[in-house]
Protein backbone atom coordinates (compact mmCIF):
# COMPACT_ATOMS: atom_id res chain seq x y z
CA UNK A 1 0.00 0.00 0.00
CA UNK A 2 1.31 3.40 -0.91
CA UNK A 3 2.24 5.48 2.09
CA UNK A 4 1.40 9.15 2.45
CA UNK A 5 4.49 11.32 2.05
CA UNK A 6 5.98 12.59 5.28
CA UNK A 7 5.75 16.36 5.87
CA UNK A 8 9.42 16.84 5.04
CA UNK A 9 8.98 15.17 1.66
CA UNK A 10 5.79 16.95 0.69
CA UNK A 11 5.95 19.22 -2.33
CA UNK A 12 6.04 22.79 -1.06
CA UNK A 13 4.18 25.54 -2.86
CA UNK A 14 6.38 28.47 -3.98
CA UNK A 15 4.69 30.76 -1.45
CA UNK A 16 5.35 28.40 1.47
CA UNK A 17 8.91 27.88 0.25
CA UNK A 18 9.47 31.64 0.03
CA UNK A 19 7.95 32.18 3.50
CA UNK A 20 10.29 29.56 4.98
CA UNK A 21 13.26 31.03 3.18
CA UNK A 22 12.51 34.54 4.44
CA UNK A 23 11.93 33.24 7.97
CA UNK A 24 15.29 31.46 7.87
CA UNK A 25 17.06 34.58 6.56
CA UNK A 26 15.40 36.60 9.32
CA UNK A 27 16.39 34.02 11.94
CA UNK A 28 20.01 33.92 10.81
CA UNK A 29 20.18 37.74 10.73
CA UNK A 30 18.70 37.97 14.21
CA UNK A 31 21.14 35.39 15.55
CA UNK A 32 24.04 37.22 13.89
CA UNK A 33 22.98 40.44 15.63
CA UNK A 34 22.61 38.73 19.01
CA UNK A 35 26.01 37.06 18.58
CA UNK A 36 27.81 40.31 17.77
CA UNK A 37 26.07 42.10 20.67
CA UNK A 38 26.90 39.30 23.07
CA UNK A 39 30.55 39.18 21.91
CA UNK A 40 30.92 42.93 22.39
CA UNK A 41 29.28 42.78 25.85
CA UNK A 42 31.95 40.49 27.26
CA UNK A 43 31.18 37.21 25.54
CA UNK A 44 34.77 36.08 26.14
CA UNK A 45 35.11 37.14 29.76
CA UNK A 46 35.67 34.52 32.44
CA UNK A 47 37.93 31.48 32.40
CA UNK A 48 35.20 29.14 31.11
CA UNK A 49 34.45 31.33 28.09
CA UNK A 50 38.14 31.52 27.17
CA UNK A 51 38.56 27.78 27.64
CA UNK A 52 35.55 27.13 25.41
CA UNK A 53 36.93 29.46 22.74
CA UNK A 54 40.30 27.66 22.79
CA UNK A 55 38.54 24.28 22.58
CA UNK A 56 36.49 25.46 19.60
CA UNK A 57 39.59 26.90 17.92
CA UNK A 58 41.23 23.52 18.28
CA UNK A 59 38.16 21.70 16.93
CA UNK A 60 37.59 24.05 14.02
CA UNK A 61 41.17 25.03 13.27
CA UNK A 62 43.80 22.47 14.20
CA UNK A 63 41.63 19.44 13.43
CA UNK A 64 40.73 20.88 10.01
CA UNK A 65 44.32 21.63 9.04
CA UNK A 66 44.94 18.34 7.23
CA UNK A 67 41.83 18.53 5.09
CA UNK A 68 42.51 22.19 4.23
CA UNK A 69 46.13 21.74 3.14
CA UNK A 70 45.54 18.47 1.28
CA UNK A 71 42.66 20.03 -0.66
CA UNK A 72 44.73 23.09 -1.61
CA UNK A 73 47.86 21.08 -2.44
CA UNK A 74 46.14 18.60 -4.75
CA UNK A 75 44.00 21.28 -6.42
CA UNK A 76 47.05 23.42 -7.21
CA UNK A 77 49.02 20.39 -8.40
CA UNK A 78 46.23 19.42 -10.81
CA UNK A 79 45.99 23.02 -12.02
CA UNK A 80 49.74 23.13 -12.60
CA UNK A 81 49.59 19.99 -14.75
CA UNK A 82 46.65 21.32 -16.78
CA UNK A 83 48.03 24.84 -17.27
CA UNK A 84 51.54 23.61 -18.03
CA UNK A 85 50.28 21.52 -20.96
CA UNK A 86 48.26 24.39 -22.44
CA UNK A 87 50.87 27.08 -21.84
CA UNK A 88 53.71 25.00 -23.28
CA UNK A 89 51.77 25.06 -26.56
CA UNK A 90 52.02 28.83 -26.60
CA UNK A 91 55.61 28.84 -25.34
CA UNK A 92 54.86 30.61 -22.08
CA UNK A 93 55.17 27.75 -19.61
CA UNK A 94 57.27 29.89 -17.22
CA UNK A 95 54.07 31.84 -16.51
CA UNK A 96 52.38 28.76 -15.08
CA UNK A 97 53.63 29.86 -11.65
CA UNK A 98 51.88 33.25 -11.90
CA UNK A 99 48.59 31.79 -13.11
CA UNK A 100 48.44 29.02 -10.52
CA UNK A 101 49.56 31.20 -7.61
CA UNK A 102 47.16 34.01 -8.42
CA UNK A 103 44.26 31.59 -8.82
CA UNK A 104 45.18 29.95 -5.57
CA UNK A 105 45.55 32.97 -3.29
CA UNK A 106 42.68 35.01 -4.76
CA UNK A 107 40.10 32.32 -5.31
CA UNK A 108 40.79 28.62 -4.95
CA UNK A 109 42.50 28.70 -1.58
CA UNK A 110 39.73 30.64 0.20
CA UNK A 111 36.80 29.01 -1.60
CA UNK A 112 38.01 25.40 -1.38
CA UNK A 113 39.05 25.80 2.25
CA UNK A 114 35.66 27.29 3.10
CA UNK A 115 33.83 24.50 1.27
CA UNK A 116 35.85 21.63 2.74
CA UNK A 117 36.16 22.98 6.28
CA UNK A 118 32.58 24.23 6.11
CA UNK A 119 31.31 20.75 5.36
CA UNK A 120 33.26 19.23 8.20
CA UNK A 121 32.80 21.91 10.84
CA UNK A 122 29.29 23.02 9.86
CA UNK A 123 27.97 19.48 10.11
CA UNK A 124 29.67 19.02 13.47
CA UNK A 125 28.26 22.24 14.95
CA UNK A 126 24.73 21.59 13.66
CA UNK A 127 24.75 18.01 14.95
CA UNK A 128 26.11 18.98 18.37
CA UNK A 129 23.74 21.90 18.94
CA UNK A 130 20.84 19.98 17.40
CA UNK A 131 21.40 17.12 19.84
CA UNK A 132 21.60 19.59 22.72
CA UNK A 133 18.37 21.16 21.55
CA UNK A 134 16.36 17.92 21.33
CA UNK A 135 17.69 16.65 24.68
CA UNK A 136 16.64 19.94 26.35
CA UNK A 137 20.24 20.94 27.17
CA UNK A 138 19.68 24.32 25.51
CA UNK A 139 16.55 24.83 27.63
CA UNK A 140 18.58 23.82 30.69
CA UNK A 141 21.13 26.56 29.93
CA UNK A 142 18.32 29.13 29.77
CA UNK A 143 16.63 27.73 32.87
CA UNK A 144 19.87 28.17 34.82
CA UNK A 145 19.92 31.85 33.93
CA UNK A 146 22.59 31.61 31.24
CA UNK A 147 22.39 32.82 27.66
CA UNK A 148 22.72 30.05 25.01
CA UNK A 149 23.93 32.58 22.44
CA UNK A 150 26.79 33.61 24.70
CA UNK A 151 27.57 30.08 25.85
CA UNK A 152 27.20 28.18 22.60
CA UNK A 153 27.10 30.49 19.59
CA UNK A 154 29.73 33.14 20.38
CA UNK A 155 32.68 30.73 20.85
CA UNK A 156 31.78 28.69 17.77
CA UNK A 157 31.28 31.69 15.49
CA UNK A 158 34.45 33.32 16.83
CA UNK A 159 36.35 30.10 16.16
CA UNK A 160 35.12 29.72 12.57
CA UNK A 161 35.73 33.42 11.86
CA UNK A 162 39.29 33.31 13.23
CA UNK A 163 40.24 29.84 12.04
CA UNK A 164 39.21 30.05 8.39
CA UNK A 165 41.65 32.85 7.41
CA UNK A 166 44.47 31.06 9.27
CA UNK A 167 43.66 27.76 7.58
CA UNK A 168 43.60 29.56 4.23
CA UNK A 169 47.10 30.93 4.84
CA UNK A 170 48.36 27.37 5.39
CA UNK A 171 46.37 26.16 2.38
CA UNK A 172 47.91 28.89 0.20
CA UNK A 173 51.44 28.03 1.33
CA UNK A 174 51.06 24.29 0.83
CA UNK A 175 49.24 24.86 -2.44
CA UNK A 176 52.13 26.93 -3.82
CA UNK A 177 54.68 24.36 -2.62
CA UNK A 178 52.73 21.56 -4.31
CA UNK A 179 52.48 23.51 -7.55
CA UNK A 180 56.19 24.28 -7.41
CA UNK A 181 57.15 20.62 -7.02
CA UNK A 182 54.84 19.49 -9.83
CA UNK A 183 56.03 22.30 -12.13
CA UNK A 184 59.62 21.17 -11.54
CA UNK A 185 58.98 17.46 -12.08
CA UNK A 186 56.30 17.63 -14.77
CA UNK A 187 57.26 20.69 -16.82
CA UNK A 188 60.88 21.29 -15.94
CA UNK A 189 60.20 24.77 -14.52
CA UNK A 190 62.93 25.41 -11.99
CA UNK A 191 62.03 26.29 -8.43
CA UNK A 192 63.89 29.60 -8.53
CA UNK A 193 62.14 30.60 -11.75
CA UNK A 194 58.81 29.52 -10.26
CA UNK A 195 59.31 31.63 -7.12
CA UNK A 196 60.60 34.67 -9.01
CA UNK A 197 57.66 34.56 -11.39
CA UNK A 198 55.23 34.15 -8.52
CA UNK A 199 56.68 37.03 -6.48
CA UNK A 200 56.53 39.30 -9.54
CA UNK A 201 52.83 38.65 -10.08
CA UNK A 202 51.31 37.95 -6.65
CA UNK A 203 51.01 41.02 -4.42
CA UNK A 204 49.96 41.47 -0.81
CA UNK A 205 46.65 42.85 -2.11
CA UNK A 206 46.00 39.53 -3.85
CA UNK A 207 46.56 37.64 -0.62
CA UNK A 208 44.39 40.08 1.31
CA UNK A 209 41.63 39.77 -1.28
CA UNK A 210 41.43 36.07 -0.51
CA UNK A 211 41.77 36.39 3.25
CA UNK A 212 39.13 39.13 3.62
CA UNK A 213 36.65 36.81 1.93
CA UNK A 214 37.41 33.98 4.34
CA UNK A 215 36.48 36.17 7.32
CA UNK A 216 32.97 36.47 5.87
CA UNK A 217 32.87 32.79 4.93
CA UNK A 218 33.87 31.80 8.46
CA UNK A 219 31.32 34.07 10.14
CA UNK A 220 28.48 32.91 7.90
CA UNK A 221 29.48 29.26 8.31
CA UNK A 222 29.38 29.55 12.10
CA UNK A 223 26.10 31.49 12.23
CA UNK A 224 24.25 29.25 9.77
CA UNK A 225 25.44 26.05 11.47
CA UNK A 226 24.47 27.39 14.92
CA UNK A 227 21.09 28.58 13.64
CA UNK A 228 20.31 25.21 12.09
CA UNK A 229 21.41 23.41 15.24
CA UNK A 230 19.45 25.62 17.63
CA UNK A 231 16.29 25.48 15.52
CA UNK A 232 16.33 21.69 15.28
CA UNK A 233 13.07 19.91 16.04
CA UNK A 234 11.80 16.39 15.53
CA UNK A 235 14.20 14.32 17.61
CA UNK A 236 17.11 12.42 16.12
CA UNK A 237 15.61 12.56 12.63
CA UNK A 238 15.57 16.34 12.99
CA UNK A 239 19.25 16.34 13.97
CA UNK A 240 20.13 14.41 10.80
CA UNK A 241 18.06 16.76 8.68
CA UNK A 242 19.62 19.86 10.25
CA UNK A 243 23.12 18.47 9.67
CA UNK A 244 22.51 17.70 6.00
CA UNK A 245 20.83 21.04 5.37
CA UNK A 246 23.70 22.86 7.03
CA UNK A 247 26.26 21.33 4.66
CA UNK A 248 24.16 22.14 1.60
CA UNK A 249 23.26 25.67 2.70
CA UNK A 250 26.75 26.67 3.84
CA UNK A 251 28.24 25.41 0.55
CA UNK A 252 25.74 27.34 -1.54
CA UNK A 253 26.08 30.45 0.60
CA UNK A 254 29.88 30.28 0.33
CA UNK A 255 29.71 30.17 -3.48
CA UNK A 256 27.11 32.96 -3.72
CA UNK A 257 28.87 35.22 -1.23
CA UNK A 258 32.19 34.52 -2.96
CA UNK A 259 30.77 35.86 -6.22
CA UNK A 260 29.32 38.97 -4.55
CA UNK A 261 32.41 39.70 -2.45
CA UNK A 262 34.81 39.20 -5.35
CA UNK A 263 32.95 41.84 -7.35
CA UNK A 264 32.73 44.18 -4.37
CA UNK A 265 36.41 43.86 -3.51
CA UNK A 266 37.45 44.38 -7.13
CA UNK A 267 35.27 47.49 -7.07
CA UNK A 268 37.28 48.70 -4.08
CA UNK A 269 40.51 47.98 -5.96
CA UNK A 270 41.46 44.92 -3.92
CA UNK B 1 -9.37 31.43 44.27
CA UNK B 2 -9.67 30.94 47.99
CA UNK B 3 -6.69 29.59 49.79
CA UNK B 4 -8.49 28.72 52.98
CA UNK B 5 -9.02 25.01 53.50
CA UNK B 6 -12.45 24.42 52.02
CA UNK B 7 -14.55 21.55 50.91
CA UNK B 8 -17.19 22.17 48.32
CA UNK B 9 -19.42 19.86 46.36
CA UNK B 10 -20.36 16.34 47.25
CA UNK B 11 -18.85 12.99 46.46
CA UNK B 12 -21.54 12.61 43.86
CA UNK B 13 -20.61 15.88 42.15
CA UNK B 14 -20.72 15.86 38.38
CA UNK B 15 -17.65 16.45 36.28
CA UNK B 16 -18.50 20.15 35.99
CA UNK B 17 -18.93 20.52 39.73
CA UNK B 18 -15.53 19.34 40.75
CA UNK B 19 -14.97 19.45 44.49
CA UNK B 20 -12.14 21.77 45.45
CA UNK B 21 -10.49 20.62 48.63
CA UNK B 22 -7.37 22.00 50.19
CA UNK B 23 -6.02 20.13 53.15
CA UNK B 24 -3.16 21.19 55.31
CA UNK B 25 0.16 19.91 54.02
CA UNK B 26 2.94 19.23 56.53
CA UNK B 27 5.58 21.57 55.07
CA UNK B 28 3.45 24.54 54.03
CA UNK B 29 5.04 27.73 55.35
CA UNK B 30 2.53 30.30 54.18
CA UNK B 31 -1.12 30.23 53.11
CA UNK B 32 -0.73 33.07 50.59
CA UNK B 33 -0.25 31.97 46.98
CA UNK B 34 3.44 31.71 46.15
CA UNK B 35 2.93 30.74 42.52
CA UNK B 36 -0.23 31.57 40.60
CA UNK B 37 -1.50 30.86 37.10
CA UNK B 38 -4.63 32.91 36.39
CA UNK B 39 -6.62 32.57 33.18
CA UNK B 40 -3.60 31.46 31.19
CA UNK B 41 -4.09 30.70 27.51
CA UNK B 42 -1.49 28.96 25.38
CA UNK B 43 -1.67 27.52 21.88
CA UNK B 44 0.95 26.02 19.58
CA UNK B 45 -0.32 26.97 16.13
CA UNK B 46 -3.84 25.62 15.82
CA UNK B 47 -3.53 23.38 18.87
CA UNK B 48 -4.87 25.03 22.00
CA UNK B 49 -3.09 23.67 25.08
CA UNK B 50 -4.83 25.79 27.74
CA UNK B 51 -7.72 28.16 27.36
CA UNK B 52 -8.29 29.13 30.98
CA UNK B 53 -5.64 27.67 33.21
CA UNK B 54 -5.84 28.67 36.86
CA UNK B 55 -3.74 27.19 39.65
CA UNK B 56 -2.38 28.37 42.96
CA UNK B 57 0.63 26.92 44.78
CA UNK B 58 1.54 27.73 48.38
CA UNK B 59 5.04 28.22 49.70
CA UNK B 60 6.62 25.02 50.96
CA UNK B 61 4.18 22.50 49.49
CA UNK B 62 4.70 19.82 46.89
CA UNK B 63 2.00 19.96 44.26
CA UNK B 64 1.81 17.28 41.61
CA UNK B 65 0.24 17.95 38.23
CA UNK B 66 -1.31 14.89 36.66
CA UNK B 67 -2.85 14.44 33.27
CA UNK B 68 -2.77 12.35 30.14
CA UNK B 69 -0.05 12.51 27.53
CA UNK B 70 -0.12 15.67 25.44
CA UNK B 71 -2.28 17.66 27.86
CA UNK B 72 0.49 20.19 28.46
CA UNK B 73 1.81 19.22 31.89
CA UNK B 74 5.43 20.01 31.09
CA UNK B 75 4.41 23.22 29.32
CA UNK B 76 3.12 24.53 32.67
CA UNK B 77 6.58 24.21 34.19
CA UNK B 78 8.18 25.84 31.15
CA UNK B 79 5.68 28.71 31.33
CA UNK B 80 6.65 29.36 34.92
CA UNK B 81 10.37 29.51 34.24
CA UNK B 82 9.88 31.45 31.00
CA UNK B 83 11.08 28.82 28.52
CA UNK B 84 7.66 29.03 26.85
CA UNK B 85 5.58 32.23 26.65
CA UNK B 86 1.85 32.33 27.43
CA UNK B 87 -0.49 33.92 24.88
CA UNK B 88 -2.48 35.68 27.60
CA UNK B 89 -3.32 35.51 31.29
CA UNK B 90 -1.24 36.07 34.38
CA UNK B 91 1.62 34.04 35.88
CA UNK B 92 2.75 35.34 39.26
CA UNK B 93 5.66 34.25 41.40
CA UNK B 94 5.99 35.65 44.92
CA UNK B 95 3.72 38.53 43.97
CA UNK B 96 5.65 39.44 40.80
CA UNK B 97 4.08 39.20 37.36
CA UNK B 98 6.16 37.03 35.00
CA UNK B 99 4.01 37.13 31.88
CA UNK B 100 5.57 39.33 29.23
CA UNK B 101 8.97 39.60 30.91
CA UNK B 102 12.09 39.69 28.75
CA UNK B 103 14.83 37.05 29.05
CA UNK B 104 16.92 39.53 31.00
CA UNK B 105 14.09 40.36 33.40
CA UNK B 106 13.56 36.65 34.01
CA UNK B 107 17.12 36.12 35.27
CA UNK B 108 16.36 36.92 38.94
CA UNK B 109 13.43 34.49 38.76
CA UNK B 110 15.62 31.75 37.30
CA UNK B 111 17.96 32.24 40.21
CA UNK B 112 15.10 31.30 42.58
CA UNK B 113 13.38 28.62 40.47
CA UNK B 114 15.19 25.54 39.26
CA UNK B 115 14.05 22.78 36.94
CA UNK B 116 14.76 19.08 36.63
CA UNK B 117 14.28 18.11 32.99
CA UNK B 118 12.75 14.81 31.93
CA UNK B 119 15.94 13.31 30.54
CA UNK B 120 18.19 15.11 33.04
CA UNK B 121 19.56 17.44 30.33
CA UNK B 122 23.09 17.05 31.68
CA UNK B 123 25.76 18.60 29.48
CA UNK B 124 27.59 15.73 27.80
CA UNK B 125 30.71 17.80 27.21
CA UNK B 126 31.18 18.55 30.92
CA UNK B 127 32.03 16.29 33.84
CA UNK B 128 29.51 15.60 36.60
CA UNK B 129 31.25 18.13 38.85
CA UNK B 130 31.21 20.82 36.15
CA UNK B 131 27.52 20.10 35.52
CA UNK B 132 26.63 20.60 39.17
CA UNK B 133 28.83 23.70 39.35
CA UNK B 134 27.17 25.27 36.28
CA UNK B 135 24.38 27.21 38.06
CA UNK B 136 26.81 28.21 40.81
CA UNK B 137 29.15 29.76 38.26
CA UNK B 138 26.20 31.61 36.71
CA UNK B 139 24.78 33.02 39.90
CA UNK B 140 27.67 33.38 42.35
CA UNK B 141 31.29 34.47 42.39
CA UNK B 142 32.93 31.58 44.18
CA UNK B 143 36.51 30.43 44.32
CA UNK B 144 37.39 27.04 42.84
CA UNK B 145 37.75 25.61 46.36
CA UNK B 146 34.31 26.89 47.39
CA UNK B 147 32.80 25.55 44.19
CA UNK B 148 34.35 22.14 44.72
CA UNK B 149 33.08 22.07 48.30
CA UNK B 150 29.52 22.93 47.32
CA UNK B 151 29.52 20.43 44.46
CA UNK B 152 30.78 17.75 46.82
CA UNK B 153 28.05 18.58 49.34
CA UNK B 154 25.24 18.47 46.78
CA UNK B 155 26.42 15.20 45.28
CA UNK B 156 26.58 13.69 48.76
CA UNK B 157 23.03 14.94 49.40
CA UNK B 158 21.73 12.91 46.45
CA UNK B 159 23.73 9.88 47.53
CA UNK B 160 26.45 10.07 44.88
CA UNK B 161 29.62 11.23 46.63
CA UNK B 162 32.94 11.23 44.79
CA UNK B 163 31.72 11.03 41.19
CA UNK B 164 32.73 14.59 40.25
CA UNK B 165 35.15 13.45 37.56
CA UNK B 166 32.82 11.03 35.81
CA UNK B 167 31.15 11.92 32.51
CA UNK B 168 27.33 11.87 32.13
CA UNK B 169 27.69 9.13 29.49
CA UNK B 170 29.20 6.84 32.14
CA UNK B 171 26.16 7.10 34.43
CA UNK B 172 23.07 4.91 34.65
CA UNK B 173 19.60 6.41 34.16
CA UNK B 174 18.97 6.68 37.91
CA UNK B 175 22.37 8.26 38.54
CA UNK B 176 21.81 10.80 35.76
CA UNK B 177 18.51 11.81 37.36
CA UNK B 178 20.18 12.21 40.75
CA UNK B 179 23.04 14.26 39.32
CA UNK B 180 20.43 16.40 37.57
CA UNK B 181 18.71 16.88 40.94
CA UNK B 182 22.07 17.83 42.51
CA UNK B 183 22.51 20.42 39.75
CA UNK B 184 18.95 21.67 40.25
CA UNK B 185 19.48 22.25 43.98
CA UNK B 186 23.08 23.53 43.64
CA UNK B 187 22.13 27.21 43.80
CA UNK B 188 19.69 26.62 46.70
CA UNK B 189 16.51 27.51 44.79
CA UNK B 190 13.21 28.28 46.50
CA UNK B 191 11.17 26.38 43.92
CA UNK B 192 11.97 23.11 42.19
CA UNK B 193 10.15 22.00 39.07
CA UNK B 194 10.30 18.26 38.37
CA UNK B 195 9.39 17.15 34.85
CA UNK B 196 8.60 13.41 34.93
CA UNK B 197 11.29 12.67 37.55
CA UNK B 198 10.75 8.90 37.60
CA UNK B 199 10.04 8.16 33.94
CA UNK B 200 12.11 5.28 32.62
CA UNK B 201 13.50 4.23 36.00
CA UNK B 202 13.31 0.84 37.66
CA UNK B 203 11.24 0.50 40.88
CA UNK B 204 14.24 0.86 43.20
CA UNK B 205 15.48 4.03 41.52
CA UNK B 206 11.91 5.33 41.34
CA UNK B 207 11.55 4.92 45.08
CA UNK B 208 14.97 6.51 45.65
CA UNK B 209 14.03 9.57 43.57
CA UNK B 210 10.67 9.87 45.34
CA UNK B 211 12.37 9.79 48.73
CA UNK B 212 14.86 12.36 47.51
CA UNK B 213 12.06 14.70 46.40
CA UNK B 214 10.44 14.38 49.81
CA UNK B 215 13.68 14.87 51.71
CA UNK B 216 14.60 17.93 49.64
CA UNK B 217 11.25 19.47 50.49
CA UNK B 218 11.63 18.59 54.18
CA UNK B 219 15.28 19.57 54.65
CA UNK B 220 15.65 22.47 52.20
CA UNK B 221 12.08 23.85 52.55
CA UNK B 222 11.67 23.97 48.81
CA UNK B 223 8.32 24.49 47.09
CA UNK B 224 7.96 21.76 44.49
CA UNK B 225 5.86 21.31 41.36
CA UNK B 226 6.00 17.78 40.06
CA UNK B 227 4.71 16.72 36.66
CA UNK B 228 4.16 13.01 36.35
CA UNK B 229 1.79 10.32 35.17
CA UNK B 230 3.20 7.84 37.70
CA UNK B 231 0.40 7.61 40.28
CA UNK B 232 2.48 5.74 42.84
CA UNK B 233 5.11 8.48 42.78
CA UNK B 234 2.45 11.16 42.89
CA UNK B 235 0.84 9.72 46.02
CA UNK B 236 4.24 9.36 47.65
CA UNK B 237 5.59 12.88 47.10
CA UNK B 238 2.52 15.12 46.98
CA UNK B 239 0.85 17.35 49.49
CA UNK B 240 -1.76 18.25 46.90
CA UNK B 241 -2.52 16.99 43.42
CA UNK B 242 -3.95 18.82 40.42
CA UNK B 243 -5.66 17.20 37.48
CA UNK B 244 -5.04 18.76 34.08
CA UNK B 245 -7.76 17.94 31.56
CA UNK B 246 -9.90 19.73 28.99
CA UNK B 247 -7.27 22.49 28.61
CA UNK B 248 -7.54 23.61 32.24
CA UNK B 249 -6.90 22.48 35.78
CA UNK B 250 -9.97 20.42 36.49
CA UNK B 251 -9.43 20.00 40.23
CA UNK B 252 -6.81 20.64 42.91
CA UNK B 253 -7.21 18.28 45.82
CA UNK B 254 -5.34 16.97 48.80
CA UNK B 255 -3.65 13.62 48.26
CA UNK B 256 -6.40 11.68 50.06
CA UNK B 257 -9.23 13.63 48.47
CA UNK B 258 -7.68 12.97 45.07
CA UNK B 259 -7.60 9.25 45.75
CA UNK B 260 -11.28 9.31 46.78
CA UNK B 261 -12.48 11.71 44.10
CA UNK B 262 -15.53 10.74 42.08
CA UNK B 263 -14.70 13.14 39.27
CA UNK B 264 -14.76 10.81 36.25
CA UNK B 265 -11.48 12.11 34.83
CA UNK B 266 -9.65 11.67 38.13
CA UNK B 267 -11.37 8.40 38.98
CA UNK B 268 -10.48 6.89 35.61
CA UNK B 269 -6.91 8.14 35.87
CA UNK B 270 -6.33 6.86 39.42
CA UNK B 271 -8.04 3.53 38.90
CA UNK B 272 -6.69 2.85 35.42
CA UNK B 273 -3.20 3.35 36.79
CA UNK B 274 -3.69 1.35 39.95
CA UNK B 275 -5.42 -1.51 38.15
CA UNK B 276 -2.56 -1.64 35.66
CA UNK B 277 -0.04 -1.54 38.48
CA UNK B 278 -1.74 -4.16 40.60
CA UNK B 279 -2.96 -6.60 37.95
CA UNK B 280 -0.99 -9.83 38.11
CA UNK B 281 0.61 -10.74 34.83
CA UNK B 282 -1.10 -14.10 34.68
CA UNK B 283 -4.51 -12.40 34.86
CA UNK B 284 -3.98 -11.53 31.22
CA UNK B 285 -4.21 -15.16 30.34
CA UNK B 286 -7.41 -16.06 32.23
CA UNK B 287 -9.96 -18.04 30.18
CA UNK B 288 -12.35 -15.03 30.16
CA UNK B 289 -9.62 -12.78 28.87
CA UNK B 290 -8.33 -15.29 26.38
CA UNK B 291 -11.83 -15.94 25.05
CA UNK B 292 -12.19 -12.35 23.95
CA UNK B 293 -11.02 -12.14 20.41
CA UNK B 294 -10.47 -8.36 20.56
CA UNK B 295 -7.89 -8.59 23.35
CA UNK B 296 -4.37 -8.96 22.00
CA UNK B 297 -2.63 -12.04 23.36
CA UNK B 298 0.72 -11.72 25.06
CA UNK B 299 3.47 -13.56 23.21
CA UNK B 300 3.87 -17.15 24.31
CA UNK B 301 0.34 -17.44 25.69
CA UNK B 302 -1.54 -20.31 24.12
CA UNK B 303 -5.23 -20.99 24.50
Amino acid sequence: MAQAPSPSHRQLSPIVWMARFLRAVGGVSLLAGQTLRSAVRGGFSGPWARRELLYQLETVGIRSLTIAILTAAFSSMVMTVQFAVQMTRFGVKEYVSSVVSLSLVRELGPALTALMVGGRVGAGIAAELGSMRVTEQVDAIRAMGADPVRKLVVPRVAATTLALPLLTVFADILGVLGAMVVARIDSGVGMTLFLESMLRSVTLEDVMHGLVKTVFFGFLLGIIACYKGLSTSGGTEGVGRATTETVVITSLVTLCVDFILTNLLLGFGL
Amino acid sequence: MSDAPTTTGTPAATADEVPFIQDEAPFIQDEAPFIEFVGVRKAFGEKVIYDDLTLSVRRGETLTILGGSGTGKSVMLKLLIGLVRADSGSIRFDGQELHGRSEEALLPVRRRISMLFQGGALFDSLSVGENVAYPLREHFRLSDAELAERVKKKLALVGLPGIEHMRPAELSGGMRKRVAIARAIAADPEVLLYDEPTTGLDPINTRRINELIRSIQRDLHVTSLVVTHDMASAFMVSDRMAMLADRRIRATLSRDAFRRSSDPAIYDFVHAMSSTDEAPLDSLSTPEHAARSDVPQPKGVSR
